[in-house]
């Protein structure tokens, strides 16, 4: 029982990212029609965010040190973090402590921001190609986008952790009747788990109960009756795009403490996203919720060892062949609408 | 009117005599250099020669090549008479005098291997035929180090192995061409294992999280073996695709498993992504069977414990070598390499260093770049002074037989290289092996490739 219980849990906590990438991808393929290929990196680019705030407030000045030796037997220099120069070593460090927190003010702005230019600098001249030439350029972006990254911060991960007070575990168990230290849950997956529900939460509500948001959905539904209507709808989808650029650095910038950010990491969630979005329906945001979350607890349990032991090698094809049987049963996926990804 | 007898073709009769007479010793001489210097596949027929440097340029394991690669840069300056020197001035042969080598200027091509197999492949075989390399070296991978291997054997070029670390390298896919300096999966396991041991008991239960390739693989049979051998049980060997970012769903398990000490047999992103997952679980403030929980991660590498950050602190494992070594040919090693680039060398690089190194050593004692004679002057070849101590090339399967060490992850790190403490000097003797040991059984040398 504990092992399912654990199990749930990391099937949420994975569920969680998935359900953010997806929702984000869904929001784009909604509004604009575009299959983008680059909304991996975008999460990738929001846990180099984490990153770079991490290295800023880390910026050092040295002092040599004749007491100590570096490693070519010369005098040591010492780094001192500046903000610890500036606020003392106690709140200094704090400071540099809760980069990873931080770091979702520092992104906000710098994500919408890539969206913005990603959308007016490239994309907008594909709305009317064919989705292949989308998803080739868009492809092309997130490799020139990984690369760049390599570039400047190397191939390897960089560690960027949480704070020190998420650190450890949350005796989740003993709240359901186990002994202590049977079911225990890493504390920042589960601030992760509760982040991602309050962006979808905000997302839904920003869509549902603003003006703005009426106009996009109904822009989702109809573009050309809206357009008609003399409403820009262009210029609120390409407000969108920044969004979901946002939702997706966000969701990179708190992953960013659970597994070291490298530049590959937006590839990695990528094609699973695609599939959640399909398993989902194209275009249907709860929908892109719900597979993601779906999808992510069949992953866990299918990894587990007893079903291992009966299925060899399910954890790789589980999600795969739950698509598969879902688009058989369910051609549009989960709650895809009608006439979406048809003409 | 005079009749001269000093005509065209006598002189020309009279020139080819007296020239023939002279030249006779050097013709002699010739008549060996040419049968030294062809009837092999790239013989260098200008000043230079060219080496290929297969490394991995891009993908995950791109930082470890550009390590590689200055490593190799280093070296072709040594060898052409550059910088300090390096460890040409501690490396126990004495014939590398700096003048390239077999007097030609040592030039190379690089290829990125992508750390792909079917890449490093094509990128060696490029290099081969059109660059003209006489020798392939590089590359941080087992999975590529085998595939190119397997080439440069078909192709007659000699392949140097750079980091590779499974047993098949020089086990079942050993190859007459090929030869390993790094040291492997078994001698990790046979030095670690008495000190896991004498750390923590000879009543533990392991969990094993394996990396599903070659090199997970031969890993995890040798620290399993070494470490049953000790008293300790194994609870589960659970095998990680190299694809998988997100270690938690096989990290979970090992909660409640029973096991008391957890086995890593990952590198690279897999390390420190496994790593950062058991860290969160609280693997390590757990108590389990009344015992401490332990991690152990058998092959450590510096670049690797960066990215794990403060997570490798107190977790054992083994490096093929360290740059805190005080011997005199690392030393060398380290300075030449710091004051080049300003942070010291990994094991990657010490490694592809060295190879380059005793490459050329042993083209200047066989006096010939056929690779058969190459061959012939590696094979049972014994030297020191290249920051592993007295080693030796065992002829049998072209594995290198040295030292292991066993280090630690800094408790206190005093700077951003200081991430590892050597624990043991475990000697050769402890990690050595027999040729027909079973971890290492099938598979021929067979006989060398000139490629001609």
């Amino acid at each position: 029982m504990d092992v399912i219980i654990l199990q749930l849990l990391n099937g949420l906590d994975k569920g969680s990212a998935y359900a953010l990438i997806a929702l984000g991808l869904t929001l784009i393929f909604g509004t604009l029609g575009v299959v983008n290929f680059a909304h991996g990196a975008l999460f990738m680019l929001g846990a180099f965010c984490a990153v770079t705030l991490q290295k800023i407030l880390s910026l050092s000045f040295e002092t040599v040190d004749p007491t100590k030796t570096d490693f070519l037997g010369n005098p040591a220099k010492i780094k001192t973090p500046y903000v610890e120069s500036w606020f003392g070593p106690e709140l200094g460090s704090s400071i540099i402590d809760w980069s990873v927190p931080l770091a979702i003010l520092f992104a906000i702005p710098i994500m919408i921001g890539v969206g913005f230019v990603m959308e007016r600098g490239l994309i907008k001249h594909f709305y009317k190609r064919p989705h292949a030439d989308q998803i080739l350029v868009t492809f092309g972006l997130a490799i020139v986008i990984q690369e760049v990254i390599k570039q400047f911060y190397g191939a390897n991960p960089i560690p960027t952790p949480a704070p020190d007070m998420f650190k450890g575990s949350f005796d989740f168990g003993t709240l359901l009747g186990f002994d202590p230290n049977v079911v225990i849950y890493p504390y920042w997956r589960l601030v992760y788990f509760f982040f991602a529900a309050l962006i979808i939460a905000a997302v839904f509500g920003f869509l549902q109960f603003t003006t703005f948001g009426m106009v996009v959905r109904a822009g989702m539904a109809d573009r050309e009756t809206v357009g008609l209507l003399g409403i820009n709808i262009d210029k609120r989808f390409t407000i969108m795009f920044g969004i979901a650029a946002a939702v997706a650095g966000l969701a990179g910038v708190m992953y960013a403490p659970i597994n070291s950010p490298n530049y590959h990491m937006g590839m990695d969630f990528l094609v699973l996203s695609f599939v959640v979005v399909v398993v989902g329906g194209m275009g249907s945001l709860p929908g892109a919720v719900l597979a993601g979350f779906l999808l992510g607890i069949l992953e866990s349990f299918s990894s587990m060892n007893e079903i291992k032991q009966i299925l060899p090698g399910i954890d790789q094809i589980i999600i795969y062949l739950v698509a598969i049987i879902i688009l058989l049963v369910r051609p549009r996926g989960l709650m895809g609408r009608k006439g979406v990804m048809e003409d | 009117m005079s009749k001269s007898n000093f005509t065209r073709r006598g002189l020309l009769k009279t020139s080819a005599m007296a020239g023939g007479a002279l030249a006779a010793p050097t013709l002699f001489d010739g008549s060996v250099w040419a049968d030294a210097h062809s009837g092999y596949l790239n013989a260098p027929t200008g000043s230079t020669v060219t080496l290929g440097f297969n490394v991995p340029q891009s993908g995950p394991y791109a930082d470890e090549g550009a390590d590689e690669l200055r490593a190799y840069e280093l070296a072709v300056e040594h060898l052409n008479g550059g910088g300090d020197g390096g460890m040409m001035s501690t490396f126990s042969s004495k014939v590398l005098q700096g003048n390239g080598i077999l007097g030609k200027k040592v030039e190379f091509v690089t290829g990125d291997t992508q750390t792909k197999s079917d890449a490093a492949r094509a990128s060696a075989k490029s290099m081969i035929e059109k660059d003209g390399a006489v020798m392939i070296t590089g590359g941080s991978s087992s999975g590529v180090a085998v595939a190119v291997q397997g080439l440069c054997q078909e192709a007659g070029v000699i392949f140097m192995a750079g980091l590779t670390h499974s047993n098949d390298t020089t086990g079942k896919d050993k190859k007459a061409n090929g030869f390993r300096h790094f040291f492997n999966g078994y001698m990790s396991a046979a030095a670690l294992a008495p000190v896991l041991n004498a750390r923590y008991g000879s009543d533990r239960v392991a969990y094993h999280l394996t990396a599903d390739y070659t090199w997970g693989w031969t890993q995890q049979e040798s620290i399993q073996a070494a470490t049953e051998a000790m008293g300790w049980k194994t609870a589960n060997n659970v095998l990680t695709p190299l694809a998988t970012t997100d270690f938690s769903s096989y990290v979970a398990p090992v909660l409640n498993s029973g096991a008391d000490v957890l086995v890593l047999n990952h590198y690279g992103g897999n390390m420190v992504n496994s790593l950062t997952s058991a860290v969160q679980f609280g693997l390590r403030e757990k108590q389990v069977n009344g015992k401490d929980f332990e991690i152990v991660v058998p092959l450590y590498s510096r670049l690797m414990a960066k990215g794990a950050g403060e997570n490798v602190k107190g977790i054992f494992g083994s490096t093929n070598w360290h740059w805190s070594l005080t011997d005199e040919g690392s030393k060398a090693f380290v300075k030449s390499f710091g004051e080049k680039y300003g942070f010291p060398p990994s094991q990657a690089a010490h490694t592809c260093y060295v190879q380059t190194m005793l490459y050329a050593d042993a083209c200047e004692r066989a006096g010939t770049f056929n690779p058969c004679g190459v061959v012939e002057a590696l094979e049972g070849f014994t030297f020191d002074g290249l920051g592993n101590g007295p080693t030796e090339y065992r002829a049998e399967d072209h594995q290198c037989f040295k030292d292991v060490l066993v280090v630690k992850g800094k408790d206190n790190p005093t700077s951003e290289f200081d991430l590892l403490e050597i624990v043991e000097i475990t000697p050769r003797a402890q990690v050595e092996y027999a040729v027909d040991h079973p971890m290492f059984a099938g598979g021929e040398l067979g006989s060398c490739n000139p490629g001609a």
